[in-house]
């Protein structure tokens, strides 16, 4: 299968995964083995002033040879804060790379999308390669096309849902539109969803909880590394044209009954 | 918090670190507050008053008084 593409990286998985809400970082290696992944999500939080010294960091716990660290800004509710938290991640040694978020509300978590083309705007200047999180509406990712982005990252379903691709002929709009790379990210609940943002031509898939948070989370993980291969072989295949009426298989000539 | 005290009951500048009221000795600098909470310099980053301090000026950097400190690492998230 080709690798997958954005700016100068190449991953030969196009599979993105979190490492949040795992039970523990040993489950969550195992889980990102299992997956084939090679690019794992990350956010940035204040250390724990009293028990930091005692904890194991993640940065000891992720194999940089192995996985590419995909820094977040997740809870950034403005611009300000999301170039804030990029230039911190920068400074932390995890180089240019940004998935950035900058949400309008709590309790939707969705995207405030004028504010992440504005993020994005200063952020692409800057260096950044900016991996935009975004409705699942064409004319934002666009903007952020326009804006600068490395990728655009369309919702399936708002963020820890699991409810799926909500608007397939949306995600299948802003694929046919974009000339950057288009990653589902968010709302993925279980395998099916991988295959059908890939099968809609996705590039590759970005998620978290589906994994974290199924009964078994490593057999979820080998699951979802499937679904997606099969599901971007199918687009590459190019699925039969859908009709109205059914149409047999077998010849309606030779028939020796009634 | 109360970090790095130098020169004994000297003047002490107070800050917030993290969200939280701080102190410390005169002359306490940006390189003394993260040896206190971390044990690998590498794994954090710093901003004071919203300007990212580079990890080569954590010990030429002073704290001040009323200075607004994040010290942030990486945590597990999506």
């Amino acid at each position: 299968m080709e690798p997958l593409r954005i700016r100068d990286r190449v991953f030969r998985s196009r599979l993105i995964l979190g490492s949040g809400k795992y039970r523990d970082y040993d489950e969550m290696v195992l889980c990102w083995e299992a997956s084939g992944t090679e690019c794992v999500t990350v956010a940035l939080r204040r250390v724990d002033l009293r028990h930091e010294r005692e904890q194991r960091n993640l940065l000891d716990v992720i194999d940089r040879k192995r996985f590419t660290i995909l820094p977040n800004t997740a809870g950034c509710y403005n611009a300000e804060d999301a170039l804030r938290t990029a230039r911190l991640s920068r400074e932390l040694g995890l180089g240019e790379l940004v998935k950035l978020e900058v949400i309008a509300d709590e309790e939707t978590l969705l995207p405030d999308t004028a504010a992440t083309v504005e993020a994005t705007r200063v952020l692409a200047r800057e260096g950044f390669s900016v991996w935009a999180y975004t409705n699942d509406d064409p004319v934002a990712a666009r903007a952020l096309e326009e804006a600068g982005a490395a990728a655009v990252m369309p919702l399936g379903a708002p963020i820890g849902s699991g409810l799926g691709i909500l608007n397939p002929r949306n995600i299948a709009t802003i694929v046919a539109r974009a000339k950057v790379p288009v990653l589902v990210d968010a709302g993925v609940g279980t395998a099916s969803d991988v295959a059908i943002a890939m099968e809609l031509g996705c590039d590759a898939v970005l998620l978290n909880t589906g994994i974290a948070k199924a009964r078994d989370p490593v057999a979820m993980a080998r699951a979802m590394k499937h679904a997606c291969e099969a599901g971007h072989l199918a687009f590459l295949a190019g699925r039969m044209p859908k009709r109205e009426m059914a149409a047999p298989s077998s010849p309606r000539e030779g028939r020796f009954t009634g | 918090m109360n970090v790095a005290r130098r020169g004994g009951a000297g003047g002490s500048v107070r800050f917030t670190l993290n969200g939280e009221e701080a102190a410390a000795g005169e002359g306490a600098t940006v390189g003394q507050l993260v040896d206190r909470v971390v044990r690998d310099r590498s794994r954090v980053a710093v901003e004071r008053n919203r300007e990212i301090v580079p990890r080569a000026r954590y010990d030429s950097t002073a704290v001040e008084e009323g200075d607004v400190i994040e010290v942030v690492t990486l945590v597990g998230g999506g």
